[in-house]
């Protein structure tokens, strides 16, 4: 057993009071000593983009990067659908407990319910954010915020922006962050990437980067790192993340003795646009909002799997999600509507090339909406569709399969958003906290907003108070030990001149996740798949091909170290989902379902958060629990029927 | 398909560049356009040659990190950026000329890549809602009628791509400029700086040397999020009386 005990740092107090609790007995830092402190925020997606600007407009110092040539195109711009929030507009039932329970139950009872409660208690606040910074949320007629239902839900609570919420949000993150670097609170540093993290005396005091464009390896020191570096979907090779989406921060803050938690714990998003060739190098999401009109469905008869959707009649349909979750229907979770599709799919039952792909269907929304309403609602998603796809939603139906989409595993922290290092902070999904095994649709610009917004903010002060500013200069033995790892590392990598390509090694251990640490996994296929990542990673490290030098704009040596990390890290992803003997949410291990074929909880030996210690290279990481411990919320067996 | 690619190669801090020939051969017509380039990489790093940088990041058309000019067209033909574009809508054989964005507002980094910051310092210049985040009042005490909300979100709508300034024949960015003042102009929130808004994001942008608008309309017809050009008859107009204001408020 591990020596390190997590403290989770849960309030005292009932759970509706546990937050106010926290914020009266929380430190602070006094207006005219915030300017003597530095505070490294990496990312500026809605959660460190949001984090730096609240540390900037509070007086802080703030150092800011990203690895992107704008903070304005972090991948939180992506996001389609929405963002829940509370507040009861539609006056449909809504409250902060309804929220609350939605998202446990969500996350299949693998949250931390502390930190979920509070999520929902700040989502009305975001909202109000928003709107005062001129985000253009959709609203009615009479000048009203308008909503619409997410899936896992029986309310309307969520809030939009045509088909482009995520990016309407990053840009009013965006716009206050470039407020406070014209203010000069916040210095950017764009096009950078964060390498390593730096540890003085054991506490998180600084970072090294490689200015992506002159190649200079930087050290930069600070009182406290926040990380905000998103999640780790594109080990997976193709998801719906962006390109450049990796987990070479939060993978490397491991190495340096952070606990990474839940790592098997992937979101497979029901609506892509199905793989249509090898070449392909990303997959599109259709937002789930699409789900509220557009009807699931596959042939009942394989035979009838080659006809076209229009010659086969509705008899001989087969609306899988409306038989199997007549409550939820197509508005079932988002674990529940992949693997369902990936059943039909396994009978058999699937449609297109391949056979990977269900029916999305509009038909019956137009008929009872119109066109132009339907156009309305999701004219930007169809036109993307037949941009893609060459085919007319409105004519005939969409065409959809899962795919990787968000990682709710992420670095292990408390209620203060620390990790079990001092001093390292970790926000948005780049953390664990509040998703659990599954994460509802419209719950990750909450999460990110909330964390940068209304939580970090109140959270840092009792480990910033009683330093008083008295950071570590960069120019300690540390930094430069650090550094010359990190230089050392990419020596080494363009050295190798092997025969293959980057791309091909990711495409490799991507095939190898999908297949046997997706959405269907198997003590047999992960232990092949273990040993598997121990030969990838010997070849990646002998036959590698990186062209071109250290010392200027090189995409191949950035890609090169970014995959190196997913392949370690791929690993350990797989010991997680090995570790964990039961299904929960996305983590679907074939030996444990009902006989209906849905998840089976096994809460007696498995409820807790499962962080992962690294041990060194060649050595098999060491599993430390975070025990659960529920005080508001029954243990149920999660039912969308 | 089979392309004949002419491609802008030039090397980093050099100031000069050349366009290679490069063969891109059984190229699968469902691909993308960045796809395509993707296989033509990995070729050309099997053959011991340098690959082409090129800056793309989401491939869904919405980070607005794609900065290459096709056939002489900013983002290439068709509405979408160049991440939306598919081999299909090219002839087999076809002859492509791709090269970065030509603004001297954003210089060329390398290759394909070019440096936008310039759009950054603008919005830094103005381009924001003066808040501070915490204590907003509740988001619906202030009723916005719909017709006002969808219009400023058609002006927000932009991606900051760039691909404005680089079909300009003037190498404006006012559309760019626009958008911003437009989006956050009309909405009740962002009137009253409205004014100080509107003159520091043009200093910010004459400053940057961006051109000025002569009506080509060219900024409209590539934009990838459809921004129409009537913002800038609105930017201009908000300046003017901006200006005006100021100089009297001045004189007061």
């Amino acid at each position: 057993m591990s020596t390190i005990v997590l403290d989770p740092k849960i309030p005292a107090g009932p759970l509706g009071e546990k937050w106010t609790n926290f914020k009266t007995a929380s430190k602070l830092v006094s207006p005219a000593n915030k300017r003597r402190y530095e505070l490294i925020v990496v990312g500026t997606g809605l959660a460190g983009g949001s984090a730096a600007a609240v540390f900037g407009e509070q007086g802080y110092n703030v150092k800011c990067f990203c690895y992107q040539d704008s903070p304005r195109r972090a991948h939180s711009i992506a996001a389609q659908g929405g963002i829940n929030a509370a507040k009861n507009y539609q006056n449909d039932g809504d409250s902060v407990d309804r929220l609350f329970m939605d998202t446990i139950k969500g996350g299949d009872f693998r949250s931390r319910e502390a930190n979920v409660y509070r999520l929902a208690q700040v989502s009305g606040r975001i909202i109000d954010q928003c709107v005062a910074q001129g985000v253009p949320f959709a609203r009615e007629y009479g000048g009203m915020l308008a909503n619409r239902s997410f899936g896992g839900a029986q309310v309307s609570r969520t809030f939009y922006a045509r088909g482009q919420t995520g990016q309407q949000l990053l840009l009013g993150v965006y716009s206050e962050l470039s407020h406070q670097i014209s203010a000069g609170t916040v210095k950017m540093h764009p096009r950078h990437e964060m390498l390593d993290l730096v540890l003085v005396d054991g506490h998180a005091k600084g970072i090294i980067t490689r200015n992506m464009v002159t190649g200079e390896i930087e050290s930069h020191s600070a009182d406290a790192v926040i990380l905000a570096s998103g999640g780790y979907g594109n080990a997976f090779y193709l998801s719906t993340n962006a390109m450049g989406c990796n987990v070479t921060a939060t993978y490397r803050a491991y190495r340096r003795g952070a606990l990474f938690a839940n790592p098997c714990f992937t979101q497979i998003h029901p609506t892509c646009i199905p793989v249509s060739g090898e070449y392909q190098s990303k997959l599109t999401l259709m937002s789930e909002s699409l789900r509220n009109d557009g009807r699931v469905w596959v042939p009942k008869r394989k035979e009838d799997c080659g006809k076209k959707p229009s010659d086969i009649p509705e008899d001989d349909r087969d609306y899988f999600l409306e038989r199997k979750y007549p409550s939820y229907g197509n508005l079932a979770p988002r674990d529940i509507s992949s693997r369902s599709a990936k059943e039909v799919c396994d009978e058999g039952r699937g449609v297109g090339p391949g056979g990977l792909g269900v029916y999305m269907d509009f038909a019956d929304a137009i008929k009872r909406l119109g066109e132009n309403t339907v156009r309305e609602r999701y004219g930007n998603l169809f036109e993307m569709y037949e941009n893609i796809t060459g085919e007319n939603a409105y004519k005939t139906p969409m065409r959809i399969y899962p795919a990787v989409h968000y990682t709710m595993g992420g670095l292990w922290v408390d209620y203060e958003l620390q990790s079990n290092v001092p001093g390292l902070f970790v926000i948005g999904e780049a953390n664990f906290s509040d998703h659990g095994a599954n994460r509802l649709g419209a719950s990750a610009l909450m999460q990110g907003l909330a964390d940068g917004y209304f939580v970090l903010p109140y959270t840092i002060g009792n480990y910033l108070a009683p330093l008083r500013g008295t950071r570590p200069e960069a120019s300690r033995p540390e930094f430069k030990k650090a550094e010359d790892e990190v230089r050392d590392r990419i020596k080494r990598l363009l050295s190798i001149k092997g025969n293959r390509t980057v791309d091909s090694f990711h495409k490799e251990i991507g095939k190898l996740l999908w297949d046997e640490c997706g959405m269907a996994r198997s003590k047999e296929g992960l232990e092949k798949a273990i040993k598997r990542f121990d030969e990838i990673r010997e070849e990646f490290w002998s036959n590698v091909c990186v062209l071109g030098d250290g010392d200027e704009l090189n995409q191949s040596l950035e890609k090169a170290g970014r995959v190196a990390d997913f392949i370690e890290f791929g690993q350990l992803m797989c010991e997680d989902a090995l570790d964990r003997n039961e299904s929960c949410g996305g983590h679907f291990r074939v030996e444990y379902q009902t006989p209906e074929g849905e998840a089976l909880r096994n809460d007696d030996d498995y409820f807790y958060v499962s962080a992962w210690k690294h041990t060194g290279d060649g050595n098999r990481p060491e599993l430390v629990k975070e025990p659960l411990n529920y005080e508001g919320v029954k243990l149920a067996t999660r039912s969308y029927k | 398909m089979n392309f004949n690619l002419k491609i802008w190669r030039q090397e980093e801090g050099s100031g000069q560049g050349k366009f290679q020939e490069v063969a891109a051969r059984d190229i699968p017509s469902e691909a993308s356009f960045l796809e395509m380039l993707d296989i033509v990489n990995d070729r050309l790093t099997e053959k011991g040659e340098e690959p082409v940088a090129f800056d793309h990041d989401c491939r869904e058309g919405i980070c607005g990190a794609c900065s290459m000019t096709i056939n002489g067209i900013p983002q290439g033909p068709g509405r979408g950026t160049a991440c939306q574009l598919y081999m299909r809508k090219f002839s087999d054989g076809d002859t492509i000329y791709i090269e970065p964005f030509r603004v001297g507002a954003f210089p060329v980094v390398k290759d394909l890549v070019v440096n936008r910051s310039a759009y950054d310092r603008v919005i830094a210049a103005g381009g924001f809602i003066s808040e501070r985040c915490g204590n907003a009042q509740d988001a619906n005490d202030t009723p916005i009628p719909k017709t006002v909300a969808d219009y400023a979100m058609d002006a927000a709508a932009c991606i900051g791509c760039g691909a404005c300034a680089a079909a300009c024949p003037n190498g404006s960015a006012m559309l760019f400029v626009a958008a911003k003042v437009g989006h956050l102009g009309l909405l009740p929130q962002g009137k009253a700086e409205a004014g100080r808004r509107v003159r520091g994001m043009v200093a910010q942008m004459d400053k940057e040397g961006f051109g000025n608008c002569s009506n080509y309309y060219e900024c409209e017809a590539v934009c990838p999020a459809g921004v129409p050009a009537a913002f800038i008859a609105k930017m201009n107009r908000d300046y003017a009386l901006a200006s005006v204001r100021n100089a009297v408020e001045a004189t007061a």
